[in-house]
Formats: C-alpha cells, structure tokens, sequence
C-alpha cells in the first residue's frame, strides 16, 4: 500500500505573470501511493521538481477551504481526491473556472470576499442581549435549519461550477447567497428585510438558471442550490409584501 | 517601501487575532487596526479544532472544578492566578461567541448543550458538532466584517517585528500576491500566529502552522517558555496524522489494542465501564493516553499497518445515527480518506504532534517584556496549560485572551508615541533588504524540503513521547547542523508574484530556530512531567529542581541560553497527580486535608 512504485502523468496549466503572456500545460511525472491525495502530488511537484509551482493549501483535511482546483475539468478540493482514481490515466489540474488566475493554480478571489462583506454575514438582533441575559435560546429544530447552510467552507467550487457566474460575475453566486440565507433563517436575527434588498436585485438570487451543478460539486454537502431556490420563493414574498408592508416581508 | 500607518497591527488573522481585533474596535477609542494574515483568516488553523470549548455551565459544576482539572492536568505548571481568571471568564466569552451566531449544539429545552471530554470532572465542553473550532472561527471572521476600523490585510506575509527605542513599534510585511514589501507602522503589535507542531513529522496541523509569530518574538529577545511540552493527540490518522477529536471518546468511543483490549486499564486509568466516565479510562489527558499507546507499542500488542503501529478507535457501538449527528467530520474523514466505515469498522490511529503548550512568554494580561509587543493563543504562553492542556481549553483560551490582548493593546497604543517615521523606515528598510537578499541569494544546493524533513524526523525522535539525553542530544546536534545548511539553500523562484518558494523558506527558517528551543528546553529539564516524560533516570516529577518554567533565549550563534522562572501558586499546592480510581482516591485525600484546615 506504501510502496512508491506507481507512477502517474500530472498535467499543470501554469501562468507566472511576470514572465508568461498565456498559460501553458507542464508535465510531471510523479511517484505516488494509493493513500495519496492529487495535493500530496503537488507538493511532490513543488518539493522535488520544480520549487516555482504555487498553489494554496493548508489544513490538508478539506476543512479550511484552501486548495480547491480543477482535476480533469472537475472542480475538487485537491486533499480529498486520490491519485489512484486517476492512474493509469493521466490527471490535469488548472486554477479554479471563472476566476482570474493571480499564478499558476492560485485565483483571485476578491470578488467573492468583497460579496461576502456586502451581504452583512453577521446577527442582526431586534434588541441587543447583554451577556449576563445568557444565550439565546435555539431549539434543535431552530438549529437544523441554519446548520447545513452554516457549513459552508468558502472553497469556491460552486462558483467555479457556475455557468451563470462564468457569464455574469455580478451575480452574488452559490456561497454568498447560502451564507445570507443562513443569517435570514437564525432565529436570533432580525435584519432579513435589509438583506433581501441585497437579493432581489437582478445579480441576487434572480441569476441563477437552475443547474444544480454547485450543489454537485459541494465537498460539504451544504447544497447552495436549496437555499437560492428558497430564496426564489422568498424573493417573490418579499417583492409583493412590499407593497403592504414598510420594510418588506419578514 | 510604502508605509501604512494603524494605530494596532494584529498579526494572525485566526481565532486569538480576531478576537483581539474585536475587542480592540469596540474600545471606543476609534483606533485603527490592521490585521495581518499569512491567509485568508477563514483558512487559519483554529478552523481545524474539533471537539469544543470548556466552561462552567451546568449547576452542579463549579469554577473550583474546571481550575483544579485545568492545573492538575497541567502537572502543576500553570500560573495559577491566570488559571483562575481563565475560568472565571469562560462563559462569557462562549456566551459571546453565541451572540455572534455560533452554531453551539442545543438541548431541547433550547439551552446550549455540553459534552463530556478529557480530563474534566464535569461536562462543560460546549460543542458545534465536531466542527467547533470551524464554527467559532467563520463566526469571528464574519463578526469582525462588521467593524469598518478594523482594515484587513489578507494574504500579507510578516517577516519581522520593527522594535525602536526599546519597543515594538510596527510589523514589515510581504503583500504575497504581489511580492511588494510595507512597513506597518503601529504603537501596539499583537502577535496571534498560532503553534509550532509542524516541527514535527507526523502531526494535525496545517500547513502554515510554522511557529511565526514565536520565531520572530525570540530573535528579539522574548523569551519562549516551556517549549519542551509539545502535546500528541492520541488519535490521529496513520501517514497524514490528521485529528480524530477526543470527543469521539467524549461521545463514548474505546480505544482498543490487537486483542480488542481496552489497555487504558493498565494505565492507571481504569477501570471501565461501557458509558464514559468523566477522567477514567478515554477519558483521561492526552499525556497519558498517548503514552499508553507507546507502551503498548512497545509490549507488542499494537496493530501492523503501513504507516507505523497503530491501536484501534472503536466507535462501532454508538451506532451510525450518533456518529453522523455528534461527529460527522470524523464520518467523512474515516471514509473518504481511509475508506472505512466507522459505523462498522475500528479506525486505526497513533499519536500525533498536536499542540505547543508553550511558547511567548506573557503575563496574565497578554504583554511580552517587550513594550509595545502582546502575544496571544496558541504563540503564546500565557500559562494556562502548564505541561499538559486539556482539550477544550485552547479555543477558550482564544476568546478569552484575544479579548484582554485586544484591550490591553488598546489602551497601550493609546498612550505610547511612535518614533520617528523616518527612522523606523530606516529599519524596516534594513529588514526589507536582508529579506529580498535572502531570495537573491539562495542559489546553493540544500533543499529546502530536505532540511524540513530531517528537521521533523529528528524532532519526532528526540522529542517524541518518551525522551532520552542523547537522543535528544542527538536532535540539537542535528539542528545545529541543519542551521548551518539553512544557509545555502537554494531558491529557483526568483519572481515576485505568489512567489511560495520564498515564503517556505522562510518559514523553514522560523520552524528550525523553534525546533532548537523545544530540543533545548527539552534536554535541560531533567525530570518527567506531564507531556515531557523521560527514560534515562528522571521519570519522576522533581518539584525540589523543576517545579520551574523553562526559558529559552535565542542566541545567533548557537544553542539557546537556556533560564528558568518560578510558577505562580496561588490555592493549589502540587500533588499527586491521577485519574481513574486512584484519581479519585487522590482527591477524596486532598478534600479531606482540605476540610482538616478549614476545622482548625
């Protein structure tokens, strides 16, 4: 099972900005084991072939969010997909879709950070609580309606999965539309009025055509797709309670 | 060299740093702060703690309980008036973190739920699945977006601490996406930038989990304190050592040896019972847990398996529902990376680095003997966790601490002045070329993953579970010899944008000046106490010589100047330290003693 006999082809779109007008594929050649994940094999590549090669990583237990690219047109997080799925066939990484690459499998992400700042991703309460007044109370049931939508670990594959954020990159797109849902359903906030304004502007939830391909591609199972589809409905309440009620419906 | 001006500079943008940034926004002194972090501070490894955070909750518990557990399991190391203020503000703080959203698991009454974990009398580990520290950390990073004071710098890389006229007044810091160099000029700096345990080979941590913050403390003259106590989880994964949570014992797991023995009963644990008991058994301290294993190990009656000798995590009898519920990560972990279903089959683990109990020596309140410089979290020592933490203690640590270290920096920045601009650009100028040099001029021909990996080998076997002098003697020499190699690696990235060659080396080089002060510390102290245990004729505790804090001074030309410094005692007199029912002797002993004085 450890033995380094096995050896598998790995393609990598590179791009080094200060020296390459168009990114191009490199191939390495890399000894590996069955227990060995495709980012193991990059930081083989990094290690013993060619120290320039970057890409993001850390937690290695696809809990941190880091090290999401493309294998084989899919996107994946790189520590939980295996080399032995691939060999004897050959694996071709490239930077997540849809993202500027800033150098080889490393993309820009500001544009999905800046949206995530602009949905207010925190409680909102009606009436602030002092912390000798304890917690708020948050029955099991009241929990099981955020937790899934909590879960979600900023990888960006759903966006990299998203044929509508690849046309239109004002679209809010799977993860932040998921995370605002999350703070409009937690029972101990109140400012889901404000927030549905965000969402009932054309790049809101009103961008999505219904793929599904993001909840496919969720290494978490969070399912983005559940909530812009809620938020659809949502949406539609929202746009006719307006006209009966001040601040939207809530 | 551009300058950006902030009242505070926070370095580490995880759990400790975030809280620190809070605490300090909401000072009311309109202070800017500008938070530093190597990554996006969602990735930051606090993201990867599992099991929960500890504080008094149910009624029949007490501060008195969660301060005795905390200083008896660290071996009677803690600087107990800290102790006593950590468990004093406990709650609060998870309260907090409960306002801010976190997800905390509920009873159904709509209270927040407690789960039992190791070491600890009563359950008091608040929990959010087996994701906590995941949780805690999304919940401060999105919390902390609602303070336009505070300025993020994602994806800056610092590289060293500008101190002028006897303070430290700023950070120089590498924009990583671009390879430009700033200086931050600030009046307060608070590093938060996590541990040290990828020093060594098998180990939980992530990757960037490379001792930053202590490495850059040190070589300014910051003593790092009882680097010597490098805790091993118990249960880690095989080849990778990623975490399997203590709370799956917590939840009711067994470990157990090749014959489908609970060995933990020859350990002074026992004995068992099938529910789990509060400090028996799985759930005793992870000192002792992990160095059962080795025992085993060495009586033969661990388990073959590729990557080493493992024992057994058995949770088949909590059932699948349970497990998907309370420990869903540890589900996905055990199938998609081991392919085995925990439902049905045993997970094999072995210990793994885990936790660096020491580090920058602060006092209570967060302050280095640095002026101007706070350390907090896991870079710190702030003396909470003695020789051994408990699990559950570290992600209060971050909250409760952050919090101080964010007011103290507050209120030090509100008072202090800066130099001169010009002459603290002239250093980080200085700290700019030496820093762009080191690139430039790597052109020999060491590795850099060859030096790590020698580095982390020769840590895991001369600062492993059970340490001896000369192997241990063994490991300085190494990383005297690795320290002098260090100087001609070779760099092939010679460019600027995400140029990651660069920073690894970088790291290398903060990883290999830590590694010398864990491997110092560690041979100095001749004695065995909680997670330092040696073979070679100190296996007691000796608090006649050592019932001391180790000091480790950096020195440029070779090992570590190696001090030591009292332990505050302050109602706990050290005793004997057990578990299981011996454990339980013990404190029916001490409680007598206890109640003898209070008659006279």
């Amino acid at each position: 099972m450890t033995s380094n006999d096995k050896i598998i082809e790995i393609e990598v779109l590179r791009y080094r900005p200060e020296q390459d007008e168009k990114p191009f594929l490199q191939s390495f050649k890399v000894p590996f084991t069955d227990d060995q994940s495709v980012l193991q094999g990059v930081q083989y590549i990094k290690d013993y072939l060619d120290g320039s090669l970057s890409f993001r990583w850390s937690c290695r237990m696809a809990i941190c969010g880091s090290c999401g690219m493309m294998i084989n047109g899919v996107p994946k997080l790189s520590c939980k997909t295996f080399l032995r799925e691939y060999y004897p066939g050959k694996i071709t990484l490239e930077a997540l879709k849809h993202f500027p690459i800033e150098k080889d499998l490393i993309i820009d992400l500001s544009d999905f950070i800046n949206k995530l700042e602009s949905i207010k991703p925190y409680i909102i309460p009606a009436a602030p609580r002092t912390l000798e007044q304890g917690e708020y109370l948050q029955t099991p049931r009241q929990l099981d309606r955020i937790a899934q939508f909590s879960s979600c670990i900023n990888c960006m594959l759903c966006y990299a999965a998203c044929p509508q954020y690849g046309l239109k990159p004002d679209y809010l797109g799977p993860a932040a539309i998921t995370l605002l849902h999350r703070y409009n359903e937690d029972n101990r906030d109140a400012a889901k009025a404000e927030r549905m304004q965000l969402l009932n502007a054309h790049e809101g939830v009103w961008g999505c055509t219904l793929v599904g391909y993001c909840s496919d591609v969720c290494p978490k199972d969070v399912d983005p797709a559940a909530a812009i589809n809620r938020n659809k409905l949502n949406s539609t309440m929202d746009y006719f309670l307006r006209f009966v009620a001040p601040r939207g419906g809530n | 060299m551009e300058t950006i001006k902030a009242d505070i500079v926070i370095v580490g943008g995880g759990g400790a740093g975030l809280r620190a940034a809070i605490a300090a926004a909401e000072s009311d002194t309109g202070q800017s702060i500008a938070l530093v972090s190597k990554v996006y501070p969602m990735r930051s490894h606090t993201v990867a703690a599992e099991g929960g955070a500890a504080a008094v909750t149910q009624p029949q518990d007490d501060l008195e309980y969660h301060f005795n557990d905390t200083v008896a399991g660290g071996d009677w190391l803690c600087e107990q008036d800290v102790v006593e203020y950590f468990v004093a503000h406990a709650r609060e703080e998870l309260v907090q973190m409960e306002h801010w959203g976190c997800p905390w698991n509920r009873k159904e009454d709509g209270h927040v739920n407690v789960r039992a974990f190791g070491g600890m009398k009563i359950e008091r580990t608040w929990f959010a699945a087996d994701k906590t520290g995941f949780h805690m950390l999304h919940t401060l990073f999105q919390t902390s977006i609602k303070y336009p004071l505070i300025k993020r710098f994602d994806e800056y890389f610092c590289v060293d601490i500008v101190v002028e006229d006897g303070r430290a007044q700023g950070v120089v810091v590498i924009e990583i996406a671009t390879g430009r160099i700033c200086f931050i000029q600030a009046r307060a700096v608070v590093l938060a930038t996590g541990g040290a345990a990828r020093v060594f080979r098998e180990n939980t941590n992530g990757g960037i989990v490379t001792g930053d913050g202590m490495a850059l403390a040190y070589r300014q003259g910051v003593a790092l304190r009882d680097m010597e106590f490098m805790q091993y989880h118990p249960t880690c994964m095989p080849g990778t050592g990623l975490l399997f949570t203590e709370a799956c014992r917590g939840e009711g797991g067994y470990l157990i040896n090749k014959d489908g023995y609970r060995f933990l009963q020859d350990y002074g644990l026992g004995p068992p019972s099938d529910e789990p008991r509060n400090k028996f058994m799985e759930l005793g301290p992870r000192d002792r847990v992990s160095q059962a294993i080795w025992h085993e190990k060495q009586k033969g009656r661990t388990i073959d398996h590729p990557h080493g000798q493992v024992v057994h995590l058995d949770m088949r009898h909590l059932g699948e529902k349970k497990l998907r519920e309370r420990l869903p990560q540890i589900y996905e972990l055990a199938e998609e990376f081991m392919g085995l279903d925990p439902a049905h089959e045993p997970i094999p683990v072995l210990p793994g680095a885990h936790y660096t109990m020491g580090g920058i020596e602060t006092d209570g309140r967060t302050a280095t003997s640095l002026p101007g410089l706070y350390a907090v979290g896991e870079c710190a020592s702030v003396g909470i966790h003695g020789a051994n933490r408990l699990g559950s203690n570290s992600l209060v640590e971050l909250c409760v601490f952050g919090r101080v270290a964010g007011d103290e920096a507050s209120s030090y920045a509100k008072s202090a002045r800066n130099s001169s601009t010009a002459t603290l650009e002239k250093k980080a100028d200085d700290i700019c070329n030496r820093v762009r040099g080191l690139v430039n001029n790597a052109n020999g021909k060491e590795r850099i993953a060859d030096i790590r990996n020698e580095m982390a080998k020769s840590m895991e076997e001369g600062c492993g579970i059970y340490r001896n002098a000369p192997v241990m003697q063994k490991t300085c020499d190494k990383l005297e010899e690795l320290k002098q190699r260090y100087r001609s690696i070779n760099i092939e990235d010679k460019s600027s944008a995400w140029n990651t060659e660069w920073l690894l080396a970088i790291e290398l080089g903060y990883l290999l000046d830590v590694a010398q002060a864990v491997a110092c510390s560690a041979i100095n102290r001749k004695e065995s106490r909680g997670s330092h245990q040696r073979l070679d004729g100190y296996e007691q505790r000796d608090d006649q010589n050592y019932l001391k804090h180790t000091l480790a001074r950096y020195n440029s030309e070779g090992p570590p100047g190696i001090e030591y410094s009292k332990v505050k005692i302050t109602k706990s007199e050290p005793g004997i330290r057990a578990y299981g029912e011996a454990g339980e002797k013990a404190e029916a002993e001490r409680n007598k003693k206890k109640g003898a004085a209070h008659d006279k």
